[in-house]
């Protein structure tokens, strides 16, 4: 479903970001994407999202080939997959609600479907109650649930998450971290970039971890938790 | 309609941005107004000396109506000739008698000589052209004389041509300097909103989408903004025409075209400043 083939990333000016990555990531599994500050997590993920184009190899997300996708299809591509980041990206002036329904808005959904599927996708994440918030009411960790609900309310098959827990208190993390297993548990795969080193040992999820744009570990799920002991930024 | 909606909360969310963009374009039409309505009443004033050219054929004396009368045909047959009016010894002495009061006992009858004015058709009235048309009455045995103010024709055109060339290029630099401070509000408005554009993208908008609020957008504050140009050029002329010289105002279709103009640069404005937004991100 997300294939990186002998990938390289540079910028023109910071360098190479990412250096030969090849990673396949499969239908409904959970991987961990982990590294230090720099080691070119974001840019892995913003390859996948299709944000930036490798400078080698190819990357194919959902039967999607950067070396010939075009403008249009990468937005038709991003419907497939789900996004949320670490600062939200909510837009700031409109409801829980209206955030998620935008995201069914862009897509053309037929108008009369959208009230169900909002109210559907926010009572996975638990926000009910808080759909005519504005995101300014909300705590960090309602506002990430929003962002979630927003990145699934289309049905994706893959949700990119980038430290989405990077702004969180240890609670709102870990009540994220279990809807993330939920969405998980439920058919969608999931690949997350953290930090959270807590996260990563007390989960049996894949991980694989970047140093230097290089894929450096890559343990399989269920595999022996490959970062105890060590300590990481 | 979402991008109606998407439009106008934008205009709500920002409505300081949204009245700034309109006063900005309305203050550079505005100038782009007042020079057209300067260029205006200047051409027109031209136009009005432009008609005074004329060629006045003095007659032998003597000369007979009959051959008066096939001349008139004959000139008035020109193609550059509009009317052609004969003035009679007489009448030529009365003219004189009313232009030039004080000298009226000068005068006596027979002093002045006949001849027909020949008024020419817009376009012919160049030097060349006038020029033109009076050696062909000088070729006629009858005719004494042919005047037209040949200096006075010629710097009247240099004139007229030095006005117009100036207008032109003060006319083009207007227009430049206000599409550019036009083409930097609605960048503004753009990077106001590159947050918003950036998670549309996010959710998988496509191009269009993002750019239709935009585009209606800048067409509605263009139009809003052409629309107070047009106001202020008019109270501006009434103002002149009240208080320092009897101005000419556009005729109702130039006025739409300048509204239709301010529409145009908000709808082109936006579409090029989206446009290189969305090639950047």
């Amino acid at each position: 479903m997300i294939r990186f083939t002998h990938v390289s990333k540079e910028y023109p000016r910071a360098g190479l970001a990412l250096r030969d990555v090849n990673l396949h990531v499969g239908k409904g599994e959970f991987v961990f994407l982990t590294g230090h500050s720099g080691a070119g997590k974001s840019t892995l993920l913003k390859l996948i999202f299709m944000e930036e184009r490798p400078t080698q190899g190819e990357v194919r997300v959902s039967g999607y080939c950067s070396t010939d996708v075009r403008r249009r299809d990468i937005a038709l591509m991003r419907r497939k997959i789900g996004i949320v980041f670490q600062d939200f990206r909510l837009l700031e002036d409109r409801t829980a609600e209206a955030n998620v329904a935008f995201a069914l808005e862009v897509t053309g959904a037929p108008k009369n479907t959208i009230g169900s599927r909002v109210a559907q996708a926010l009572a996975r994440v638990g926000l009910t109650s808080k759909g005519t918030s504005l995101p300014s009411q909300l705590s960090g960790g309602e506002q990430q649930r929003v962002a979630i609900a927003r990145a699934l309310v289309n049905n994706p098959v893959v949700l990119i998450a980038d430290e989405p827990t990077g702004n969180l208190d240890e609670r709102a993390t870990r009540g994220v971290f279990q809807l993330l297993e939920e969405i998980h548990g439920a058919g969608t795969a999931v690949l997350m970039a953290t930090h959270d080193l807590e996260l990563i040992r007390h989960s049996h999820h894949r991980v694989v971890e970047l140093d230097a744009g290089r894929v450096v570990a890559d343990t399989p799920r269920d595999g022996v938790p490959p970062l105890l002991g060590r300590t990481g930024s | 309609m979402i991008a109606l909606r998407e439009a106008l909360r934008a205009t709500r969310r920002a409505p300081l941005l949204s009245l700034l963009s309109v006063v900005t374009i309305a203050f550079s039409l505005f100038a782009v107004g007042l020079f057209g309505l300067v260029a205006l009443n200047i051409q027109q004033a031209l136009e009005r000396v432009e008609e005074r050219v004329e060629i006045r054929a003095f007659l032998a004396d003597g000369t007979s109506a009959a051959s008066v009368a096939a001349l008139a045909a004959d000139v008035g047959a020109f193609p550059e000739v509009a009317s052609v009016s004969y003035v009679s010894e007489d009448a030529a002495l009365a003219q004189a008698r009313i232009q030039l009061g004080e000298f009226e006992d000068v005068f006596e009858t027979g002093i002045l000589p006949a001849s027909i004015e020949v008024r020419l058709k817009p376009g012919a009235r160049t030097p060349a052209a006038v020029g033109t048309v009076a050696d062909r009455i000088r070729t006629y045995a009858f005719v004494e004389d042919v005047r037209y103010g040949e200096d006075w024709v010629t710097k009247f055109y240099d004139i007229r041509n030095i006005a117009s060339a100036t207008g032109a290029i003060l006319g083009a630099t207007f227009a430049a300097v206000a599409m550019i401070i036009i083409g930097a509000t609605i960048r503004m408005t753009v990077l106001a909103r590159a947050r918003e554009i950036a998670i549309m993208r996010l959710v998988g908008a496509t191009d269009g989408f993002i750019r239709r609020p935009f585009l209606l957008d800048g067409f509605a504050k263009g139009v809003a903004g052409g629309l107070l140009a047009l106001a202020l050029t008019w109270l501006a002329a009434l103002l002149v025409s009240r208080y320092v010289v009897e101005a000419d105002f556009f005729t109702p279709g130039v006025a739409a075209l300048g509204v239709a103009a301010g529409a145009v640069i908000g709808l082109f404005g936006s579409l090029i400043s989206v446009g290189r937004h969305l090639r950047r991100v």
